[in-house]
């Protein structure tokens, strides 16, 4: 039997539209807008000023602590302001807008397609090129990666996980990546074994892309430690704790990190990014985004420069269907509605889906009719309906006790529920004051 | 009788009689001194058990009241002066006196004013969606409108107004505790002193944009232009973040900067009819606005 991870989970509709789309390259926007809060952690520092004139690749924003990110230009030509500008969520943030002019390169990116086997650099110096290059977790929790490859004093890693398993429904990004730079990501596998210092590395790919895993299993064949795992296909997978009880069958403990038993996770894009910033020196300024949805003309994986608008997307993958009722920005389980179509694609962008009418619409709300649906499918092992209650009554300390920061927020529980209840919407909010009261606590 | 019931009866009375020794020893021994002022103290405050006096409840403020030293961080928002002078003269001590408050919603981003650019269909409260997103409309420091405000008033002093789409407080039944000014995720309740026939003069917008966006989005938002700043005769106007901001402790109620605002994003409640000569003075003043206000706008 296949491996699988070892509690809850469901399994939706895959819906991969795209998947036979080849990667194209969407022409350079006109302008780019450029938050300077992409990833998890402190925003950066802009590092350019109205009126400057950049070319790609260069850094126009630099991390601001331990855990952040370097930013760089994904366009060349003029900084034109730096504003506040609306993100995914509506809210105004800090961005840099730039106004395009050609498309003109920092000196020493290799922009060829060669593939560059040779690892030349030593361990420190891996680690070092992949926090200047500004590289987050791209499969959407954007943490940056070289925190990662940092594993602290008395632990060690034992097993490298690569996340090819893109359990999101539509999303097709990483299933193109693994087939058409497989060669590259097999290098970027040994430059985060080296970086890591772990001898074992292996690929999760879940069986619904038969493709992947042979192209993979094949390109691995002769490499030593580097493994292709098939995994039965089962929502959420490619969650971190998911992947690695699927796997390897060890838990991470409640409240604990990967490394603690021994394991680092990367996503199969932010592999590739690796390899870029390492082997061609080309800092993370583009990314694919998958652009889907049932109506859309021509569902696409797009090679996106960071900070294209989201309506140019939509304007390649053939223009915004008259019935579209939601516009997500990832996919159909944890992907967030858009408030507005002008906002930039940033680094965690992993797709754009857009639903029609008669699907955006939720269910009517009932009350909890106690059917333990969704404890089945929670892979946390959390009582969500109980979570569920106690957000909706205010019960944060309650719900703290229930290991409400254990949610790993996958709406499988929303998802199943025939209630139609808004369970995730009050775990989310039960998560973030657990977080205030945990943080107050902390500081006193 | 039969012997069973006789044993049974005599045992649990044993039982019985031995606790209520043993209880009334330990009830002795441990018992614990409160002072009989607190009890009168609570007797005394309105018993609303709200929270608005930063307390856990009415008992544990009646506690502070007669534990601490001094008055001057005590006060009951609810009970009010009448309530604190009471309890001051009860434990002997001079009472701190406050201006009465009134709760007011600094928006006024009514259905009409701010149309919506999103439907939202989760979770109905206020607190969800401002975690997860701007809103519904393309202003995103603006009521929510989902009424966390209402269900936290314990003096039903709020309501939904269904055509508007905001909380209004009801001034007759406020309390000034603060509960809704905690509550609302966007900070949009101010308690500001309540003047002579509550009256009131305030800039209901919290709009930090600059002008153009901010118009676009409400069409009372504060554009931060500083009209009303350079026209208020007594300095009770501050500008800030793209705001005018009106202190309530400074303000004299002479309503010339309402005329003066271009967005009437400045309300004014409770006062009569404007005299003939005010209004014609007024309508001059708005037909000329436009002009010089069309540019920023768009
Ligand atoms: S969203 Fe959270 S509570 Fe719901 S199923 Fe997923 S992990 Fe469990
Ligand atoms: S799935 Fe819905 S109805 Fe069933 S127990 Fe959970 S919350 Fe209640
Ligand atoms: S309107 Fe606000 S301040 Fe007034 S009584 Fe209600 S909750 Fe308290
Ligand atoms: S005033 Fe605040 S709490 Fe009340 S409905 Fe508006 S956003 Fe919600």
């Amino acid at each position: 039997m296949l491996k699988t991870f070892s509690i809850g989970g469901i399994h939706p509709p895959e819906n991969k539209l795209s998947v036979s789309a080849a990667i194209t390259e969407l022409p350079i926007p006109k302008t780019v807008v450029i938050p300077l809060a992409q990833h998890l952690g402190v925003p950066s520092k802009p590092i350019v000023q109205k009126g400057d004139q950049v070319k790609v690749g260069q850094l126009i924003a630099q991390s601001n602590g331990f855990i952040s990110a370097n930013i760089h230009a994904s366009v060349s030509g003029k900084v034109v302001k730096i504003e506040p500008s609306a993100d995914s969520t509506g809210y105004k943030r800090d961005a840099i807008f730039i106004e395009t002019e050609g498309d003109e390169w920092m000196d020493g990116i290799d922009r060829s397609a060669t593939l560059v086997k040779e690892i030349k650099l030593d361990r420190n110096a891996i680690i070092d090129k992949i926090a200047q290059s500004g590289i987050v977790g791209l499969g959407g929790a954007t943490f940056p990666s070289h925190v990662k490859t940092m594993v602290p004093k008395g632990k060690k890693a034992e097993y490298l996980l690569i996340n090819g398993v893109e359990c999101e429904p539509y999303l097709t990004a990483d299933h193109r990546l693994m087939l058409e730079k497989t060669n590259e990501l097999v290098v970027g596998i040994q430059i985060l074994m080296k970086a890591l210092d772990v001898k074992k590395a292996i690929i999760g790919i879940e069986n619904n892309k038969p493709d992947a895993i042979a192209i993979m299993k094949e390109a691995v064949k002769n490499i030593e430690g580097i493994k292709v795992q098939a995994l039965k296909v089962q929502y959420p997978q490619g969650g971190e704790k998911q992947l690695i009880s699927a796997v390897l069958g060890r838990e991470v403990p409640s409240g604990g990190l990967p490394i603690d038993i021994g394991a680092v996770v990367y996503n199969v894009g932010s592999v590739f990014a690796i390899y870029e910033a390492v082997q061609k020196n080309k800092p993370l300024v583009e990314r694919v985004v998958t652009i889907t949805g049932k109506q859309v003309k021509k569902p696409s994986n797009f090679k996106v420069r960071i900070g294209t608008s989201v309506l140019e997307l939509i304007e390649q993958a053939g223009g915004l269907p008259e019935n579209t009722g939601k516009i997500l920005n990832g996919g159909p389980m944890m992907g967030k509605a858009l408030a507005q179509l002008d906002v930039p694609v940033v680094k965690g962008s992993s797709g754009i889906l857009l639903i029609p009418e008669q699907e955006a619409i939720r269910k009517e709300v009932f009350t909890c009719i106690r059917c333990t649906k969704c404890i089945s499918v929670c892979p946390m092992g959390l009582e969500p309906y109980l979570l569920g209650i106690e957000g909706e009554k205010g019960l944060y300390d309650k719900m703290e006790n229930d290991r409400v920061m254990d949610c790993i927020e996958c709406g499988s529980c929303s998802y199943v529920c025939p209630a139609g209840r808004p369970l995730l919407d009050y775990i989310r909010l039960g998560k973030g004051k657990v977080g205030q009261i945990i943080r107050k606590r902390n500081t006193k | 009788m039969n012997p069973v019931i006789i044993y049974t009866v005599a045992s649990l009375s044993g039982l019985g009689i031995t606790s209520a020794v043993i209880l009334f020893f330990v009830a002795r021994k441990f018992k614990v001194y409160e002072d009989p002022r607190i009890d009168q103290v609570e007797e005394t405050l309105p018993a609303a058990n709200c929270g608005g006096c930063g307390y856990a409840g009415c008992r544990n403020f009646a506690e502070a009241c007669v534990k601490s030293e001094s008055f001057d961080l005590l006060f009951c928002p609810v009970g009010g002066n009448d309530c604190m002078t009471k309890i001051a003269s009860l434990l002997g001590r001079d009472a701190a006196t406050k201006d009465p408050q009134v709760a007011v919603l600094l928006c006024n981003g009514t259905c009409e004013n701010r149309p919506k650019t999103n439907h939202f269909d989760g979770a109905q409260t206020c607190a969800i969606t401002t975690a997860l997103y701007g809103g519904e409309t393309g202003c995103h420091y603006g009521c929510h409108g989902l009424g966390d405000c209402v269900r936290v008033c314990k003096f039903d002093a709020l309501t939904m107004d269904p055509v508007s789409g905001l909380p209004v407080v009801d001034d007759a039944k406020c309390t000034a505790c603060g509960a809704c000014v905690k509550e609302c995720p966007k900070g949009l309740f101010e308690l500001r002193k309540r003047a002579k026939a509550d009256r009131k003069i305030y800039v209901a917008c919290k709009n930090e944009d600059k002008g153009g966006p901010a118009k676009k989005n409400c069409s009372v938002a504060c554009i931060g232009c500083s009209k009303c700043f350079k026209v208020c005769p007594y300095d009770a106007i501050t500008m800030g973040n793209n705001l005018a901001y009106i202190d309530s402790d400074k303000c004299r109620l002479c309503r010339k900067c309402v005329t003066e605002c271009p967005t009437n994003s400045i309300i004014e409640i409770g006062f009569p009819p404007r005299r003939e000569k005010a209004e014609a003075a007024s309508d001059i003043q708005i037909t000329a606005k436009p002009d010089n206000n069309t540019q920023t706008i768009n």
